[in-house]
């Protein structure tokens, strides 16, 4: 057998069990990686050499007798805007094009504290912003169910490297949907956290008080685990809650009695393709076999939350941006001239296009005779989304929509329309401006043979309630569980 | 007509805590370039701030020194501009909700109180500093992040100050009343202490201001005081020929003296504030709150007045002592030693202060300790040395840090005061000088001086003084 068609737990169970050495595991799948890397391009950087170390060092410890971590032996990805102390950490932007971090992110410091092996860096939109991954500065990914369209974004590098079996787990980062989206699109599983579960330092910011880490991964049951061993209080992110931990993996099974699943109308209208209609609407059949019950509710403000959203996220990040001018590291214009030509050279040249239009977006909603108008209004608005969700969970227990309003798209179909591009986020952005978690499971596919995904929402800090709702659909359900045939 | 000026000052204070505001670099002033820097303060990807507890602390105890209204929640802002030793690109203030507001600071200029007020308080981090190499064809500039993210204290003040000598008065009181707090180290020549004037002018008894300028480089007080002078008399002289002073900002030429329109493309900031997402709010609760009012020390215009109003000192001589809470605490030190204010205060005023300028030290690191200064003043008010003998056995104890007892019997400076001892030395001068005598009794008064010279002369000097000549007058007058 392929080792590389394991999950991540799978996998842990027979290194820990010495079946297998984390060493065999790491080199058969980086075997994997060569095969199937030149048509996906899911990594901006491989590190082989590395993760043969780490291999060999969990091995070495299992050899002792010594208690390992986790994630013991698990090879994981991590998308290219977390920092790794000594590999390079772009962004997907030229502008970062050259940067090796002297610090690791505090997720990269969780995985290496429980033993995961980590075996590269994913690529993605240019600083996370995109639906596609067609904005990466350097290579567009694609999406193992089929290349000629986009693997989603902007955690695509990710998202396909897990759906091409090119990573046992992997790491994301959702502003406004970037691994739920491509999580869906790829045909795999993206949980973006509670705002405040994951610490976000060292994860490149692109808009601070939106962005959160997850685990993009093979099914449930290992984005319980990857997210257990990420999550969790850090001092150095004062945004990062001390919240405990529970331990996902344990009760993963349970799934409450008498559970309400709320159906939010809002996002069954109009945009959504019929055949992601009829696939959530079949997933809901399941939970009522299961003995739940759907009731009908309402996110009032949903027309506003792609509007809102692009004027937090914009705002902050124009600021957040502003650091990469050339002066400390990073690109900077060969060109010589005085400081101001140095400043505007190097982000002119070093920029996208995407990040670019972005920074002008927030730029302008945050100055002078603006800001009111803009920034303020968002800020405010953003508050009745909370509030949106507060009242629908005094009704239920979670909230399941679609993930995207319809499956992957080809490439270039949306980069000429950013508008278009945007509304790619119309379900997932909420629940970044609530900072509530939502997950995105596979729950079928099209004609065509796409994967469709199913987005489940909690209330802060269940992310267990909304692992479980997902794992009892993942063992009940009866959707042809098909694979990529690239991954196999 | 006359006209007059309205001054409003903003203070820059770096704030002595031991770490920086958002990371835990230090923060040793002169370290080696870029020593004191991290990842987070470099403005490295990735990196998030971390408020220093500290360092908000000491900016909550200003602001209540400073009678301030204390906001029950703060946050911090982002100050978004480009500037190459600012490595987010934005400095991370409170412009927008100040931690403390409508204050004021009590002075004395020329006697009178005068009542500044204070406009907000709040805290930002300071940016790092460009170094431009003189050499000739040089075409790089260096840049040294130590001071980046130096936690700053921004002091405003209404604009109720009306002259140079106020402006003055207030950048003194405010210094000391740091420096009691001991919050700021407010070393000038380190940049501890920075300065930005707002100067209007208008006619006597005007209600409507004048068009306000704004004037910044002040790096030192003596270039506050002169920045404003300057500006009074500039923008007086412009209206007195019927001219309109431009609301502008303008730079202090610390050399040339005067002050210089700032290009314009300078001052157009817009600096799109808005909060900073990566900190929380900050609550302040009644328990914190009252915590630091209890570690506030009796402010420097309290100590002065109680100086002069309980222990009888001069104005003068309580301003001095009152103006450094270590020199004020030497002096209550030694107080409790020798309770004689008045001479105590004295030998500080004069002798200690000079020894200290000399030696570079402050009344802490001082060898005299102050129950030795307080047996110094004893011993030459009881009259056991003289004001002469005093000072030299001063000197010794500066060089040896022995006690004045000791020095006094090493060096047999101990006076002899008793009359028995004295009487017969009296006597025998008198006997040797007979027409001197006959001089006295003829009303030449001033001839008792030549006796008493002759009896200090025969004992060395070590007579005391007064006692020889009150002896000497009591037998003139007798016989």
């Amino acid at each position: 057998m392929n080792l590389v068609e394991l999950t991540g737990i799978q996998l842990k169970e027979r290194i820990v069990k010495r079946e297998v050495s984390a060493r065999a595991a790491t080199e058969q799948l980086f075997a994997h990686i060569e095969a199937h890397e030149p048509r996906i391009k899911a990594y901006l950087t491989l590190d082989m050499a590395g993760a043969l170390a780490q291999a060999a060092a969990v091995d070495a410890k299992l050899g002792r007798g010594v208690q390992c971590g986790k994630l013991a032996g698990i090879p994981v990805a991590v998308k290219d805007n977390m920092c790794t102390a000594g590999l390079k950490t772009t962004c997907a932007s030229k502008i970062l094009g050259n940067f090796v971090p002297p610090y690791d992110a505090h997720v990269v410091e969780r995985l290496k504290a429980e033993d995961a092996i980590i075996i590269g860096k994913t690529n993605l939109d240019e600083f996370a912003m995109g639906s596609s991954t067609e904005n990466s500065g350097f290579q567009v990914t694609r999406n193992p169910w089929d290349v000629e369209r986009i693997p989603g974004g902007s955690s695509g590098g990710s998202a396909a490297a897990i759906a091409a079996a090119m990573a046992f787990m992997a790491l994301g980062s959702d502003t406004g949907g970037s691994i739920r989206q491509p999580a869906a699109l790829c045909g795999v599983v993206g949980l973006k956290p509670t705002y405040g579960r994951v610490s976000r330092y060292g994860l490149v910011a692109f808009a601070s008080s939106l962005d959160q880490i997850g685990p993009i991964t093979k099914d449930v049951a290992d984005a319980a685990l990857l997210l257990a061993a990420v999550g969790g209080h850090d001092a150095r992110d004062s945004t990062c809650a001390d919240v405990p931990v529970p331990d996902y993996s344990a009760e993963l099974d349970d799934l409450p009695a008498h559970l309400r699943i709320g159906m939010p109308r809002e996002y069954f209208g109009q945009g959504l393709s019929p055949e992601v209609r009829k696939s959530i609407e079949d997933a809901l059949a399941v939970y009522r076999r299961l003995g739940a019950e759907v009731v009908d509710v309402s996110l009032p403000h949903t027309d506003y939350a792609v509007a809102t959203y692009y004027i937090v996220a914009t705002a902050e990040a124009s600021s957040n941006l502003a650091r990469y001018d050339g002066v400390h590291y990073g690109y900077r214009t060969p060109q010589k001239g005085d400081i101001v030509e140095l400043f505007s050279r190097s982000r002119a040249e070093g920029f996208g296009d995407e990040v670019k239009r972005r920074i002008m977006l927030g730029t302008y909603a945050l100055s002078s005779g603006y800001y009111d108008a803009y920034y303020m209004k968002a800020a405010k608005v953003r508050q009745l989304f909370k509030r949106d969700f507060d009242a629908a969970f005094e009704r239920v227990d979670c909230i399941i929509c679609p993930t995207s309003p319809t499956p992957a798209f080809k490439m270039g179909e949306r980069t000429a329309n950013p508008l278009e591009m945007y509304l790619s986020d119309i379900y997932t952005i909420s629940a970044n401006l609530a900072g509530i978690p939502g997950i995105s499971i596979p729950c079928g596919f099209t004609a065509g043979g796409l994967p469709i995904g199913m987005q489940i929402l909690g209330k802060h800090f269940d992310e267990m309630g909304v692992l479980q709702v997902a794992r009892a659909f993942e063992r009940q359900a009866t959707y042809p569980r098909l694979r990529p045939r690239l991954a196999i | 007509m006359e006209y007059e000026a309205v001054i409003g000052l903003e203070t820059h204070a770096e704030l002595a805590t031991e770490t920086k505001l958002f990371c835990g670099c230090g923060t040793r002033f002169g370290a080696e370039p870029n020593s004191q820097t991290c990842p987070v303060c470099i403005a490295m990807p990735g990196v998030l701030p971390v408020m220093n507890r500290k360092a908000f602390e000491y900016a909550l105890k200003v602001a209540l020194a400073l009678n301030c209204q204390i906001r029950p929640t703060t946050r911090f802002d982002r100050k978004n501009y480009y500037y190459p030793d600012l490595p987010k690109n934005y400095q991370i203030s409170q412009n927008c909700t100040n931690l403390g507001t409508d204050g004021y600071l009590d002075l004395q200029v020329d006697g009178q109180m005068r009542r500044v007020g204070i406009t907000n308080v709040h805290l930002e981090e300071d940016a790092g500093k460009s170094i431009h190499p003189e050499e000739a064809g040089s075409d790089f500039s260096l840049i040294d992040l130590n001071r980046a993210g130096i936690p700053l204290l921004e002091i405003v003040t209404a604009p109720d100050m009306r002259s140079a000598a106020e402006v003055d008065a207030y950048m003194q009181t405010l210094r000391n009343t740091l420096l009691y707090l001991g919050v700021s180290e407010c070393k000038m020549q380190e940049g501890d202490l920075r300065f930005e004037a707002s100067i209007s002018v208008r006619p006597k008894g005007a209600t409507q201001l004048g068009n306000r300028v704004e004037v910044k480089n002040l790096n030192s007080m003596k270039a506050v005081v002169g920045a404003v002078e300057h500006e009074i008399e500039r923008q007086t002289e412009i209206l007195r020929q019927g001219g309109t002073v431009a609301r502008e900002t303008r730079l202090w030429d610390e050399v040339r003296g005067c002050t210089e329109r700032m290009r314009s493309k300078e001052e157009a900031h817009d600096y799109r504030y808005f909060p900073e997402p990566d900190l929380v709010q900050v609550e302040i609760h009644e328990q914190w709150l009252a915590d630091i009012r209890a570690g506030i020390p009796e402010l420097p215009l309290a100590r002065r007045r109680r100086f002069t109003e309980q222990l009888g000192l001069s104005e003068y001589d309580a301003s001095i002592l009152a103006e450094s809470h270590e020199l004020a605490d030497y002096f209550e030190a030694c107080l409790r030693c020798h309770n004689a204010p008045k001479p105590v205060a004295n030998w500080i005023a004069n002798d200690v202060l000079r020894e200290l300028k000399e030696q570079r030290k402050t009344p802490t690191e001082f060898v005299v300790k102050p129950d030795m200064l307080a047996a110094l003043v004893k011993l030459v008010e009881d009259g056991t040395i003289s004001v002469a003998g005093g000072r030299e056995v001063f000197a010794e104890m500066c060089k040896t840090g022995q006690p004045p007892q000791a020095i006094v019997e090493a060096r047999g400076l101990a006076q002899v005061s008793d009359s028995d001892a004295l009487n017969k030395a009296v006597v025998d001068a008198l006997r040797a000088h007979p027409a001197v005598v006959a001089d006295y009794r003829r009303g030449k008064k001033n001839a008792g001086a030549f006796i008493v010279g002759q009896i200090m002369k025969a004992t060395k000097g070590k007579a005391n003084p007064k006692v020889v000549s009150d002896l000497v007058r009591q037998h003139l007058d007798k016989a």
